[in-house]
């Protein structure tokens, strides 16, 4: 398998603050690829580089064979990679399928194709039977699965999942991950997720990355990052092994 | 393209559309002159309503400077006419594109710089006064002086030269609204305004789903701004005397805002049954005080305060979604 | 053209501009707090204003002896306006915070016209043609006064939000909603404080611009848009940034009016405002916004 996304030696620093130092590393196409870390370790910084909020102040982003760093983000997502915010930000006044539709519009003309494409992927995350609902009445659940349905609706290569399990319970992760599972084995969407449900890392990741200090301290496969000792040490815990 | 402009609005909605307009049709047989005017108020700011809630309803830029537009469309097709007796709509061919490229220019400051919400709204109120001032010193359209179009006598009514009785500019007036009317449900119902309104519920939500929102932004704008000069040309020709003082006056900004806040701002009606409403009180309080022989200048516009307050305290959303359940008419994008 | 000219007519320009600041504070103190953006701040000057003049041609009281309880009035009104009204849409977004003071706006010039009429009133204070002259200066007394006023006023005005209790706590308020609250200060009180606070300092500068101008109702946008001139390109929130900010438009708006023609004087302010809001939108002395 050859990487998808390609991040090479980047960092950012905010005023004295280095919030990512030299990172580098590669998600495989048709992968899930995971970054752990304690609050503060850089993961939404990283996360906002590659989806072209912020610039990296150094290094280089590669995404299918092309450069991405410093392209804003609606350039990011024309290109192939969607994302979603740690704190949701559906669009309150428009109905859960439009919502949709305003997604699949990136790469359909025209309304009715696109609301085709947007009923296809609501109910690949459940959400078809709420469609004429408006978004603001959603519960959280709810919104979190709208969040992903919108960025699936682009059409991305890869999908940037910033802490979506946030606030769920465990039956509700354990509905999330399945369908994330799904979409991963059936259409080879490659996903990379940031995430502190350790549940859900464990039950989807290939691969993990964990951070601290905005540096990388362990790469690999789960069984392996989590036994780790200075992943035990600044992030798990003895117990949580 | 019918069906997609009709779906969503129950059999119910069409109907009572249908009967409106009919009965709009007919009106002017029943008004008498007075009335007549009124009427004519009232789908000037319908129209111009609808123009400005392109920017602002369905786009969620805060322009309070919508006056440029009128007055540039005013002046431009006024000034082609006194000086080289060039009709109304030529001059409009003018008139609009050149208010859109001061739409486009607002835009372009605005928006290339990050210039948003109040601070948006305080630039618009800027160029207009800027525009206000910088008039009242251009010889061309006579300054401060003010600009007058030539009125003959004319038996008939000239659609061409826009000379004519009052009942050819309501007519007019009312095709405009119906088309503004029209071209605002296909644009809402179109790719353009699911951008459009994606990037006034979450913009850099609408970025991260690949909206181009500077680019979508700009079209509302010079869209807008386009459609409002239409209005100028027309108030120019209505009223055969133009003054900077007055033409881009901030009243004319807000009181082009009146009716789609009363009304409901990003809904397709609300300008219109805002319009209806405003205009057809303050004329109905102008005229009671002047039957009982009381002249207070002024009074009209402590009505529309009055209003625009009662609105924002009790009816944020505007009346025309309270009326519209009210009367069973919700359907998808109304 | 003279020297002593260009100096006479900037020292005006000067002077002007520091009244122009004091009336720009007040807006500046609102926003910095509160966060509302007041459209009715050139109103509530010019209610001010007709204070003065009624009080003045009814009892021939100078003006600037009755700033204080003319403040003080001007403080009432803002404090009720805030607690009783605007209070509910601090949260509110902001377009609709910026329409309620339109609204009110509206209301207060009209009312203000229905009153007073629209022609321009004036108050002749006894040393209305008094001058000093200092070498090639020559200052009207009135501009004199008005411009110390509102030094006076401004240091004082510091002074309470520096080494007050209250003052401190307002600032609080400012910089952290809802630690302020944790703490346990009574915000909505504090904020409909600062509100009242600036719309005592329109109100004093309302009071001293009298002596400079004539009113009428139609004063009042024109001020407001003047206010928001000044504040912003001084910068939104910051204090010294509004006097700064109304120095140096008083000076432009003289210099202007001189150089090409005083009615296209305010052409420049809005020029000045554009370019701000473009190349440096936090202003002269703003913080930029995170």
């Amino acid at each position: 398998m050859s990487a998808l996304l390609s991040v090479d030696g980047i960092s950012k620093r905010f005023r004295g603050l280095v919030a990512v130092d030299r990172l580098a590393f590669d998600v495989p196409e048709g992968g899930i690829y995971a970054v752990i870390g304690p609050n503060g370790a850089g993961k939404t910084t990283l996360f906002n580089m590659i989806a072209g909020v912020y610039a990296p102040d150094g290094g280089a982003i590669t995404f299918a064979g092309k450069r991405i760093d410093g392209l804003t983000p609606d350039r990011i997502c024309r290109r192939g990679i969607g994302r979603t915010f740690q704190i949701v930000r559906p669009f309150p006044a428009l109905t859960v399928e439009d919502n949709v539709i305003v997604g699949a519009l990136l790469h359909r003309r025209h309304v009715r194709d696109a609301r085709a494409r947007a009923h296809e992927v609501l109910r690949k995350l459940d959400l078809y039977d709420k469609r004429e609902q408006r978004a603001s009445s959603l519960t959280l659940p709810e919104r979190k699965r709208l969040e992903v349905a919108r960025a699936l609706a682009t059409e991305p290569k890869l999908l940037l999942l910033d802490e979506v399990m946030a606030g769920l319970r465990p039956t509700e992760t354990d509905r999330m991950v399945a369908i994330l599972r799904t979409l991963n084995a059936e259409t080879g969407l490659t996903i990379l997720l940031i995430e502190h449900v350790m549940r859900a890392v464990m039950a989807l990741a290939s691969q993990i990355l964990v951070l601290h200090h905005g540096a990388p301290i362990a790469q690999g496969r789960p069984a392996d990052v989590v036994r780790d000792p200075a992943v035990i040490h600044s992030y798990l815990g003895a117990e949580e092994v | 393209m019918i069906a997609r402009l009709t779906d969503g609005l129950s059999g119910r909605a069409l109907a009572l559309l249908a009967l409106l307009f009919a009965a709009a049709l007919v009106a002017p047989l029943f008004a008498g002159d007075y009335l007549l005017t009124v009427l004519i108020l009232i789908f000037y700011f319908a129209y111009t309503g609808q123009a400005w809630n392109i920017m602002m309803g369905f786009c969620g830029q805060l322009s309070l400077g919508h006056a440029l537009y009128v007055g540039l469309g005013a002046y431009t097709a006024a000034g082609l006419f006194v000086h080289y007796g060039i009709g109304p709509w030529l001059g409009l061919l003018v008139a609009a594109p050149l208010a859109g490229l001061a739409g486009a220019f607002v835009g372009y400051l605005a928006f290339r710089f990050r210039v948003g919400g109040v601070y948006f709204a305080i630039l618009t109120i800027a160029v207009a006064e800027f525009a206000r001032v910088g008039f009242d010193h251009l010889a061309w359209v006579n300054g401060s002086s003010g600009l007058f179009l030539p009125v003959k006598r004319y038996s008939g009514n000239d659609l061409w030269l826009l000379r004519g009785q009052p009942v050819m500019f309501y007519y007019i007036l009312l095709a405009a609204t119906v088309a503004a009317l029209i071209g605002c449900r296909a644009l809402l119902t179109s790719r353009i305004g699911y951008f459009w309104l994606a990037i006034r519920e979450d913009e850099e939500a609408a970025r991260a789903a690949g909206i181009d929102t500077f680019r979508y932004k700009m079209l509302a704008v010079v869209i807008s701004a386009a459609m409002t000069s239409f209005a100028g040309v027309i108030y120019a020709f209505y009223y055969n005397n133009l003054f900077p003082e007055q033409v881009f006056h901030i009243s004319r900004s807000i009181e082009i805002i009146l009716g789609p806040f009363v009304g409901g701002v990003g809904t397709l009606f609300g300008p219109i049954l805002g319009a209806a409403v405003l205009t057809g009180l303050a004329e109905t309080l102008t005229s009671t005080l002047a039957a009982i022989g009381v002249d207070i200048p002024g009074a009209k516009q402590v009505f529309y305060g009055v209003c625009l307050l009662a609105v924002i305290v009790g009816a944020p959303e505007g009346i025309w979604p309270w009326l519209a359940q009210r009367l069973g008419l919700k359907g998808r994008g109304s | 053209m003279p020297l002593s000219l260009y100096l006479n007519v900037a020292v005006v320009g000067i002077l002007t501009g520091l009244v122009y600041g004091l009336m720009a504070l007040g807006l500046s103190v609102i926003f910095g707090v509160v966060r509302v953006v007041n459209f009715a701040h050139g109103e509530m000057m010019t209610i001010a204003m007709y204070i003065a003049v009624t009080l003045f041609a009814a009892f021939h009281l100078d003006p600037l002896l009755m700033l204080v309880p003319i403040a003080a009035v001007m403080f009432a009104f803002g404090y009720l306006l805030q607690k009783g009204l605007i209070n509910r849409f601090v949260t509110r977004p902001e377009h609709t915070q910026f329409l309620l003071l339109i609204a009110i706006a509206i209301i207060i010039v009209n009312v203000l016209l229905i009153v007073f009429g629209p022609d321009a009133k004036t108050v002749q204070v006894a040393y209305a043609f008094d001058s000093f002259q200092i070498g090639p200066l020559i200052v009207d007394a009135t501009k004199a006064y008005a411009g110390l006023a509102s030094i006076v006023v401004a240091s004082g005005l510091f002074a309470f939000f520096r080494f007050t209790t209250i003052g401190t706590a307002i600032r609080a308020c400012a910089d952290n909603y809802t630690g302020a609250l944790v703490v346990g200060l009574d915000v909505k009180h504090l904020y409909a404080l600062t509100f009242g606070i600036g719309a005592a300092c329109v109100g004093a500068a309302g009071v001293m611009l009298l002596l400079i101008v004539d009113v009428t109702p139609s004063l009042g946008p024109s001020y407001t848009l003047l206010a928001f001139v000044i504040v912003i390109t001084g910068g939104l929130g910051s204090m010294p940034g509004a006097l700064v900010g109304g120095v140096l438009i008083g000076l432009t708006e003289a210099m202007a009016g001189l150089l090409f023609t005083p009615s296209a004087k305010s052409m420049f302010s809005f020029a000045i405002l554009v370019l701000v809001l473009l190349l440096r939108p936090q202003g002269i002395m703003g913080k930029r916004a995170a």
